[in-house]
């Protein structure tokens, strides 16, 4: 069994999911605070992503990368606001440059992960939030420009335009 | 791109306004960040006015807006902001069910792989 329940917060641009998993507590708490775990189920099947550093302590920094099919690389961080093993998480998730450098400009979501057991297994509440209007849009505007430059030039080659 | 079921007339108004290869044009500039009618039109060998009529159409199909600022008339694609947070929520709602589906997957492979617990059997 995975997802129990999903919210989706319009106003408050965020997101609640439940999900119910048949481990222990401090088995799905790995899943977290292991980088070799979470570079398994982090990335899509078509992005993988590779964990570098891994500080699960407050102020601790987590970057990786994510590879595409092409060999290209998207970098990503997380800076850890809040954690208490093995039981919650808080960390602001972002873009970063080549380099790693995280982008300060470019949207970023915050995720506050909480775990409970009961009988062995494990729920996992979970919240991911946009910091912003602005930045939710932001991040709409790059897939889309990217949608809608794919539909343009279809629509070119199809009218010969 | 979600797009809600969309009336015949809208669809129509869509394929006038992408019929023309410089409103195609215009779409993809503007797509890549808020431009000027003024500097639009300086791309084209045709007059302002001109621009100004397509870009009109292509708001009207509701394609772009139309924004004044100072002197200058500025143009964008603008997805409606409601649909864009209800898209961007579910991008974000797909990403985790995803993440999820992984986590089980993990989780229920090493329980199979690890140590035989008598408790997990393989063949789940």
């Amino acid at each position: 069994m995975s997802v129990t329940s999903i919210d989706k917060d319009l106003d408050g641009l965020s997101l609640t999911l439940v999900a119910d998993f048949d481990a222990p507590m401090e088995r799905v708490w790995q899943l977290w605070a292991d980088p070799r775990q979470l570079e398994r189920w982090w990335g899509p099947p078509s992005h993988p992503a590779t964990v570098e550093q891994h500080d699960l302590t407050p102020d601790g920094d987590v970057t990786y990368f994510m590879t595409g099919p092409e060999g290209d690389r998207s970098r990503g961080w997380w800076r850890v606001t809040s954690v208490d093993p093995p039981s919650s998480l808080e960390f602001t998730d972002g873009f970063a440059d080549q380099d790693g450098t995280p982008l300060e400009d470019m949207p970023a979501t915050t995720v506050r992960m909480r775990l409970t057991e009961q009988d062995g297994s494990t729920r996992m509440e979970l919240r991911s939030a946009f910091e912003s209007r602005e930045q939710m849009q932001q991040l709409l505007d790059m897939g889309m420009t990217e949608g809608l430059q794919q539909a343009v030039g279809q629509m070119d080659a199809l009218l010969g335009g | 791109m979600v797009v809600s079921e969309p009336s015949d007339a809208r669809v129509d108004g869509l394929f006038h306004a992408l019929a023309d290869a410089t409103r195609r044009d215009i779409l993809r500039r503007s797509a890549r960040g808020t431009l000027s009618v003024s500097r639009l039109a300086e791309a084209y060998p045709m007059s302002f006015a001109a621009v100004q009529k397509h870009v009109a159409v292509l708001e009207r199909a509701g394609l772009v807006t139309k924004e004044r600022h100072g002197r200058e008339q500025l143009v964008r694609t603008d997805p409606d902001a409601v649909d864009g947070a209800r898209q961007a929520l579910d991008e974000l709602e797909l990403a985790w069910r995803g993440r999820v589906d992984r986590m089980s997957d993990v989780l229920a492979h090493d329980a199979g792989a690890g140590d035989d617990t008598p408790t997990r059997g393989r063949g789940r």
